[in-house]
């Protein structure tokens, strides 16, 4: 009982995502111009932003533990949910890059949000280099907390502040209209909200397995 | 207290700078010899180059010549001598007296290489002011996040590789918005309609100037 108690957010993940991909696929959606069908990418798309979001969050708050008890094991937990995130990032590039294919006719479009994520997988591939770098264990944990710190505070002004100043084919910048004003209706959100949900706990849960491999890890090398 | 401190440390760094005079030297020559270098490449063969060009390329030199310039700052001095300077000084005056004397470098690397610039390449600004308030912001921002970039680094191994890795990345949101304003002043558009730019700059300096207190003594404590 005591597991089922633990579990049961995992369990709630696979049943959201299930749900996800059944009424993504079948829902009724509003027919858009250019969009067409494609707006069903909106479920998984949109969904690995915040999913990055969310772990790079989590991510930054152990670094902060970490500058505060010296804990290796923050660390450990930190470097994790970076490696996670990066991977929905990636996902986030390829949903993207699909959708940008069958609406704005190319794979790769020159937009502020596409050039800032690029610019943001670079920063986050120097954090895993300035970790290789460093031989010392406690010096690494705490010279990558710093830098993963910093690198969050300046990835949040790069994906938030700057797109909205230029250009953008992205809804909601440059003069675009939100998807939520006259896209996003009632039948839609039944479907999105519990998508990034389940994004979201399968994240977390994927970063869970990725710890508990870390931890193993470390203690082989013992 | 806290003041007279950071006063203290920035007269020694002149000092330090004044005795070695090669350091300041190279860098001045460092300049010219870029901005000649582009004079040759673009401006003798095509005769004239055009103005927005000529805004990212003058981005571009400084740039890289504050790399060069801010990258030395924790590795200059021995290992041993920053052990002593940690015995008597907080890590907060430490971290700020280099980035008011790295600040101060870099105005003067950008007027220097402004006037030579222009003598070279021409100078089609048409609004000066504004030009030098983006060149003045830009010293600021550069000096700031290098500063503590260069900390990070001298913790490395391979520190010249681990700054240009981990700096260029995350100096673009601050070169993206400078070159922004510093396009409104090589249009002419006046300073009263800039406000918002100058100001989301602003903030970014700060925000960084900020982090940079908070985070350096935790890479200072060895």
């Amino acid at each position: 009982m005591e597991t089922v108690k633990r579990q049961y957010w995992k369990i709630l993940s696979i049943i959201l995502l299930i749900y996800t991909v059944y009424a993504g696929f079948n829902g009724q959606v509003p027919r858009q111009p250019i969009l067409n069908e494609t707006i069903r990418n909106l479920y998984f798309h949109v969904t690995m932003w915040f999913t990055m979001i969310f772990l790079l969050g989590t991510s930054v708050y152990h670094s902060i533990q970490y500058l505060r008890k010296s804990d290796l094991k923050s660390d450990l937990i930190s470097s994790a949910y970076v490696e996670v995130g990066m991977v929905f990032a990636i996902l986030g590039l390829i949903t993207g890059s699909v959708w940008a294919k069958f609406t704005w006719g190319d794979w790769w479009t020159n937009d502020p949000k596409l050039n800032s994520v690029a610019i943001g997988l670079l920063i986050y591939l120097a954090y895993s280099l300035v970790r290789s770098s460093m031989p010392d264990e406690m010096q690494k944990a705490r010279i990558s907390s710093v830098y993963n710190i910093f690198a969050f505070v300046i990835f949040m002004v790069l994906i938030w502040i700057l797109p909205r100043m230029t250009d953008s084919l992205h809804p909601g910048n440059g003069g675009n209209p939100a998807f939520s004003k006259m896209d996003l209706d009632n039948r839609m959100r039944m479907v999105f909200y519990p998508a990034i949900i389940g994004w979201t706990l399968l994240g977390f849960w994927i970063a869970q397995l990725r710890i508990r491999i870390k931890n193993i890890e470390q203690q082989n090398e013992l | 207290m806290a003041l007279t401190e950071i006063f203290v440390l920035i007269r020694k760094e002149m000092q330090l700078e004044w005795r070695n005079k090669y350091a300041i030297h190279g860098l001045v020559l460092y300049l010219a010899a870029t901005i000649f270098i582009c004079y040759l490449s673009f401006k003798a063969k095509q005769q004239s180059i055009h103005p927005i060009m000529w805004n990212t390329l003058f981005w571009i030199i400084l740039l890289f010549s504050a790399v060069n310039a801010v990258g030395k700052s924790f590795t200059q001095e021995s290992a041993n001598r920053n052990i002593f300077y940690y015995t008597f000084a907080k890590p907060e005056s430490v971290i700020f007296s280099k980035i008011i004397y790295n600040t101060l470098v870099m105005l003067g690397v950008s007027l220097i290489g402004i006037f030579f610039y222009s003598w070279v390449m021409g100078n089609p600004v048409r609004n000066m002011p504004l030009y030098l308030v983006s060149l003045l912001l830009g010293a600021i921002g550069f000096a700031s996040t290098l500063s503590l970039v260069a900390g990070i680094a001298a913790q490395g191994e391979n520190s010249a590789t681990l700054m240009a890795v981990m700096s260029f990345p995350l100096i673009i949101p601050l070169l993206l918005l400078l070159l922004k304003l510093s396009k409104s002043a090589l249009d002419g558009i006046s300073l009263s309609e800039n406000w918002d730019e100058i100001a989301i700059l602003g903030a970014l300096d700060i925000i960084v100037i900020v982090f940079s207190g908070i985070l350096f003594p935790y890479i200072w404590k060895q």
